[in-house]
């Protein structure tokens, strides 16, 4: 099965399986993921869901879109990277997948 | 005549703050005058009529009175029932819609292209000054670069280095309180904890803390605002007061930043700090408009989650023994209170463009007001909505802060200030007892709680 694998700050690992078509959000929170709140529930507008991509899967995986944009813009700790994990369609092909918890969710 | 950004700006820099809203109150007392509204009260209480006896169309939320005669969740429930997206044409404030379910709301909260919070989030209008520029009333772009140059002070990152000196105070004030005899919740623990916060923030002079709080008050209390009782006079003459107040603080953390002192967490060092804001005194409207804004996001918020966690807890009592049984569900309990008080009520905005919601047709230019205190007690979302259930599995979900781009900045704070006070009562008391009728607020806007006598009974030593 694919897993991906959410890297807390502090550099603890915690994998789940990736579920097609599930957000990495959902994947997060059925898997009870420490660290990945979805306030809103997934539709892009609190914050706190927020991940940082692997660089080198940052094209695989895609860049976040204008209406990501407006949440993660404001952020301080905004990467190049950074998704709202709720925004993030997952793919069984991602098998290997990290992804980055930034140092807090606001 | 549109006065150019840059011409305003360089003419508000010339005057000093307090002569500004000197200005505006001649302003407003001319405009009363004119109007023949002068010395009259907009609102007097009467009894409101149970929902069932009041006809779909003429239900009118901006009564300031719904919240305080308890009847606010049952036209709540049936707004959302019966018109999900109701037009109320002929309320003391002008026409508006009202949008009461949870899912609604967020549509409309994120969408800022189409539902603007220019000029104001107020169902009513402000008095002249205090439509000040703050950015909780701008769309993007401009609101974000506001939003951008004080935000750090209440970032996760900031409250880690303020949380010791919050709890400090916060125990200070828990360590003194009265045992084994009434005493009002409201004035004694809420606002003075508030003070305390609002004083760390800006690290304003501890003992002129209240201060903080009577200017706050003032700006909330506005009768054409929200339909608060407060006197525009007086008004003035307080927010006179701050503007000195606000000015004097600048200049005095300038001089002993100058001075060599150690720079602190507060939001006036980080400001002073930075290359963008370090002249921001010189932009006299953005810089009070963006403390004011703390200031008042930071107080009835802050205070009445405070209050409504005790009354809550007292009115269901099994909760308070299942938090004393496991204190570890403070956090949760904390989301919940929020969702459950609901501090603030709404937030209003103006529709850009037509627009179709929820299938009914909105004009651009109406007023859209985002009932937030309804859409905690969707039942389509939260079950049994009017029960505090301090585990509860979605209590996150509230939508008390907002979502989209003018999500409450504070939330942190919030959160961060109650779970402290939670954590430092529960070893202290065995139990909190509201012992006489909770007073409210005249407000359709602050779901507040102005009295709430308690007693305390202290646990045993041992
Ligand atoms: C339980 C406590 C609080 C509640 C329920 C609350 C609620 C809200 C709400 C509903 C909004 C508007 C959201 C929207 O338009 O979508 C807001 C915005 C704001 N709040 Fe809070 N607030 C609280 C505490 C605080 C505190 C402690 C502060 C700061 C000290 C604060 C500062 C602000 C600011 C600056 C904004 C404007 C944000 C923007 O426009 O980008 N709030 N708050
Ligand atoms: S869950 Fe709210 S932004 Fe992702």
């Amino acid at each position: 099965m694919a897993v991906v694998t959410f890297m807390s700050y502090d550099g603890d690992e915690h994998e789940a399986p990736l579920e097609e078509g599930s957000s990495l959000m959902q994947v997060a929170t059925n898997n009870a993921i420490p660290g990945i709140d979805a306030d809103c529930g997934g539709e892009a507008a609190c914050g706190p869901c927020h991940v940082i991509v692997d660089p080198a899967w940052a094209d695989k995986v895609g860049r976040s879109g204008p209406e990501e944009e407006e949440m993660l813009s404001m952020n301080p700790d905004r990467q190049p990277t950074s998704r709202l994990s709720c925004q993030v369609k997952a793919s069984e092909s991602w098998d290997g997948l990290t992804v980055q918890l930034p140092e807090s969710q606001w | 005549m549109k006065i150019p950004e840059a011409v305003k700006t360089k003419v508000e820099a010339a005057i000093p703050l307090d002569r500004q809203v000197q200005g505006a109150h001649l302003y407003d007392k001319g405009r009363r005058w004119l109007t023949g509204t002068n010395g009259k009260k907009m609102f007097v209480e009467r009894p409101i009529p149970p929902v069932e006896d009041v006809a779909l169309a003429d239900i009118d939320l901006s009564n300031p009175f719904l919240y305080r005669q308890g009847l606010w969740a049952s036209y709540f429930e049936r707004l959302r029932n019966e018109a999900p997206v109701h037009y109320q044409p002929n309320s003391p404030f002008g026409p508006f819609w009202s949008v009461t379910r949870h899912a609604d709301i967020i549509a409309v909260d994120k969408n800022h292209e189409v539902f603007s919070a220019e000029p104001f989030i107020i169902i009513g209008e402000p008095p002249r000054f205090m439509d000040i520029a703050m950015f909780i009333a701008m769309d993007p772009p401009k609101h974000d670069v506001r939003r951008r140059a004080v935000q750090g002070v209440v970032a996760p990152k900031n409250l880690r280095e303020m949380e010791g000196l919050i709890r400090e105070r916060v125990r200070d004030v828990l360590d003194n309180l009265p045992v084994n005899e009434p005493f009002d919740w409201v004035s004694t623990v809420s606002i003075e904890l508030t003070a305390r916060m609002l004083a760390t923030l800006l690290d304003f002079p501890f003992e002129e803390r209240h201060k903080l709080v009577e200017w706050s008050d003032l700006a909330t209390s506005m009768e054409q605002a929200n339909g608060g009782p407060s006197d525009n006079d007086e008004l003035f003459r307080g927010m006179v007061g701050m503007a000195r107040g606000l000015s004097a603080l600048w200049h005095d953390k300038a001089a002993r930043l100058a001075a060599g002192e150690e720079p602190g967490f507060d939001l006036i060092t980080m400001l002073q700090s930075d290359e963008s804001t370090k002249d921001l005194i010189k932009r006299p409207m953005e810089f009070a408009g963006n403390l004011i804004l703390l200031i008042v996001g930071g107080n009835d918020t802050t205070r009445n989650s405070m209050s409504g966690g005790v009354l809550a807890l007292n009115q269901f009592p099994d909760q308070f023994e299942k938090l004393k049984a496991n204190p570890e569900l403070i956090p949760n309990m904390v989301s919940e209170i929020i969702r459950w008080q609901t501090p603030l009520a709404y937030m209003r905005r103006v529709a850009k463009t037509d627009t179709v919601l929820n299938g009914q047709f909105i004009r651009k230019g109406d007023k859209v007001v985002m009932w937030y205190a309804s859409g905690n007690r969707d039942e389509t979302v939260f079950e049994r909505p009017d029960e505090l259930i301090i585990d509860r599995r979605n209590a996150r979900n509230h939508i008390a802060f907002g979502f989209g781009v003018h999500r409450c900045m504070g939330n942190r704070l919030a959160e961060l200030q109650l779970r402290i006070l939670w954590e430092e009562l529960l070893p202290r008391f065995e139990r909190i007892d509201v012992v006489g009728e909770p007073e409210y607020v005249q407000s359709n806007f602050v779901r507040g709680i102005s009295k709430l006598m308690v007693e305390l009974t202290p646990k045993r030593a041992g």
